[in-house]
């Protein structure tokens, strides 16, 4: 025990004296959590719309104006032709062009269809049919609208109506969806990064051959090494907790114990994985490199910006190995559905599964002789 | 006073199928200070971190304080201090923090073995509070040693402790050595340097992984066995050429600001080298027939492997 506390005042000492340890600690989570949280959205805001209006009649004008009240959509210009709509698209100033046929006002007096056409920038092919979307909502109820106009006695009703409601996340806010998956994201990065620099920091500085010719335990050296990334890590998940809270309005549903409970053990695998990368490099680079590695696949993965059930199915069974996916898993689970230990106790079982292998397997690898 | 500090039989070690050591045996009595010589590349360090446990032999075996390096190198890492070449302390704790560090892990505390480590981290104390990637040099050097020191091993292991510190510090650095052997720690320590082999009781010659000769630097020096002269001339560089050039050499090599000459004939006098270099055009010739230093032991026993390498 006292050789464990004469490491871990060692270590502490190490991580506050590095000045740039402060503002990575304090920080960069702060900041990664304020700008991903914003912009990690598939909410297509503002969709730059271009119009060609052949007919210029009330009629046209109304349609015209349901989309510029549309918060989705934000009117650029009209174009005097179909090429001149074209060149904006192509040029990139303009997402969709929205062409009237001229006689769209009389086709509809004449209770023919009107004709509307819509071009759409589709490089982006998720963003174009999510624009697509919402240009359709928007005529449906234009379409609605003049059946009622026309004729206010017949039954404009579906006979199958469908209501819907959103459970969880009411308003379908995106942030209320990203944040929790943020927040892990945050830990792992500082849990994952610092532990796995740190042994091979004193592999390329040539201390650990000193530390190796000492009756240290392997397992005394590992818990020195992992207790003060798992207590700092801890710390940030309660800054972002915190900040989510307050500045995003998260609600925290579940009970606040439970998800620090299931974080100290997902942080086990992650700071485990972190060590085993760092005794298996000789530096500092490559063990960046492979903490890239993981990191970037176990991010796309997880499903924190794009839902697993639509990846294939070798990546889904993927994810079997991937701690952040659990995590992430659980955490929304937590904070948005309140849901208690019994509903995900599997998928915690597996992580302390994982936690116990990955830590065995670090400490076993970690060689004070060559 | 005769015990056996290390014992090690035919040690064997190669990298990729280059041997660095070469099935070879020590005996280091306790309470000895014992010096590996050799240049850069003779396997000093490999046999250090063998030693200490660091390092899988290929075959072999080495005891260390009675203790196998490979079956009980817990204990001999209990017993043995350890100052690895390249400073491998912490740059960004301090003086003290790193000695407290090396004392608590070894679950011991700076004040139990302050007298140990008085004479070498005294003259460190006044800057306990620096980093100890701030000190210089030889203060480096004093601070390892402190660190080595402080749980009180039987066993000291210094690898090059002087290799890149200024003479000064060298020589005060080899008197504490001698004032740590008083106190009946066995030093095993490893030098480039030929000059410090006079410092030791007993030393190895090391060349290629392999050991030349074990023994006092003083019978090492009165085996030499031949006359040695010291050769200077006006023309120093075409000076080795042309003494090569005598019948009988058995060496020539540089020696500081002259050349030595050794000849296989016991009967070879300072006038017949005078005489031969005249008439190959030198003047201004000057030979002094010298005593050999370790240094001489060494490039003879080197010419010696080189030849028998070569007929073999």
């Amino acid at each position: 025990m006292r050789t464990i506390r004469f490491i871990l005042q060692k270590e502490f000492i190490q991580i506050f004296r590095d000045k740039s340890m402060i503002p990575i600690i304090f920080v960069i989570p702060v900041v990664q959590l304020l700008i991903l949280s914003f912009t990690a959205t598939f909410e297509i805001k503002n969709t730059r719309l271009i119009i060609w209006d052949q007919s210029r009649t009330i009629d046209s004008r109304s349609l015209i104006s349901k989309f510029d009240r549309s918060p989705f959509f934000s009117l650029e210009a009209y174009v005097e032709t179909y090429e001149q709509g074209i060149e904006w698209l192509k040029k990139g100033k303009a997402d969709q062009l929205l062409i009237l046929d001229p006689s769209f006002a009389t086709d509809l007096q004449m209770g023919e269809k009107g004709k509307v056409m819509l071009v759409t920038d589709a490089i982006n092919g998720s963003a174009a049919s999510l624009m697509n979307a919402y240009a359709m909502s928007i005529l449906t109820d234009y379409n609605k609208q003049l059946l009622v106009a026309k004729y206010p006695l017949a039954k404009t009703a579906e006979p199958v109506e469908l209501r819907s409601s959103h459970w969880y996340n009411p308003e379908l806010d995106y942030k209320t969806y990203m944040v929790p998956g943020i927040l892990v994201l945050l830990v792992t990065i500082i849990g994952m990064f610092l532990s796995g620099m740190n042994i091979v920091k004193e592999k390329e500085l040539g201390t650990i051959e000193q530390i190796n010719v000492t009756p240290i335990k392997k397992y005394q050296f590992m818990i020195g090494k992992l207790l003060p990334f798992w207590i700092i890590a801890l710390f940030e998940l309660a800054i972002g907790l915190v900040v989510a809270r307050l500045v995003f309005g998260i609600p925290i549903l579940g009970s606040v114990p439970l998800l620090f409970g299931v974080a100290s053990v997902y942080l086990l695998v992650i700071l485990g994985f972190g060590l085993l990368i760092s005794t298996l490099t000789d530096t500092m680079q490559q063990a960046m490199f492979i903490s890239w590695f993981f990191m970037v696949i176990f991010i796309l993965l997880s499903g924190l910006f794009t839902p697993v059930e639509s990846m294939p199915q070798w990546a889904q069974q993927l994810n079997l190995i991937n701690p952040i996916a659990y995590f992430i898993r659980i955490n929304r689970m937590i904070m948005l559905k309140g849901s208690a230990f019994g509903d995900f106790a599997n998928t915690f079982y597996a992580l302390v599964l994982y936690a116990t292998s990955i830590l065995t397997l670090a400490v076993w690898r970690y060689r004070k002789v060559s | 006073m005769n015990q056996v500090a290390v014992d090690m039989r035919e040690i064997r070690k190669s990298y990729n199928g280059t041997r660095a050591l070469n099935d070879i045996s020590v005996h280091i009595h306790q309470g000895e200070l014992f010096g590996f010589i050799g240049p850069d590349g003779a396997g000093k360090s490999t046999l250090f971190h063998i030693l200490t446990t660091l390092l899988l032999p290929d075959a072999g075996t080495a005891l260390v304080g009675g203790f196998d390096t490979v079956r009980e190198y817990g204990k001999i890492r209990r017993i043995v201090g350890y100052m690895p070449g390249r400073f491998s302390l912490y740059q960004d704790l301090t003086v003290e923090e790193n000695l407290k560090f090396f004392a608590g892990i070894f679950k011991t505390t700076i004040a139990e073995n302050y007298h140990l480590i008085k004479d070498i981290y005294g003259q460190i104390e006044p800057f306990k509070n620096r980093r100890a990637g701030q000190l210089s040099g030889g203060m480096k050097q004093k601070l390892a040693l402190s660190c080595a020191l402080v749980h009180k091993p039987e066993i000291l292991f210094l690898d090059e402790p002087t290799t890149g510190v200024d003479a000064v510090s060298r020589k005060e650095f080899w008197e504490m050595l001698q004032r740590l052997k008083a106190q009946g720690i066995t030093i095993i320590v490893s030098t480039p340097y030929m000059d410090e082999a006079a410092l030791c009781d007993r030393v190895a010659l090391m060349q290629k992984g392999d050991f030349m000769a074990i023994n006092t630097p003083e019978v090492i020096v009165a085996n030499f066995g031949y006359r040695l002269f010291a050769v200077k001339s006006a023309l120093m560089y075409p000076l080795p050429a042309a003494l090569e050039a005598m019948p009988d050499t058995k060496a020539v090599y540089r020696f500081g600001d002259a050349v030595h000459y050794l000849n296989t004939h016991e009967d070879k006098s300072a006038e017949d080298i005078i005489r031969h270099l005249q008439v190959h055009g030198h003047n201004e010739v000057t030979v002094n027939q010298v005593n050999p230093t370790i240094e001489d032991c060494f490039m003879l026993l080197m010419k010696k492997e080189e030849t028998a390498d070569a007929n073999t």
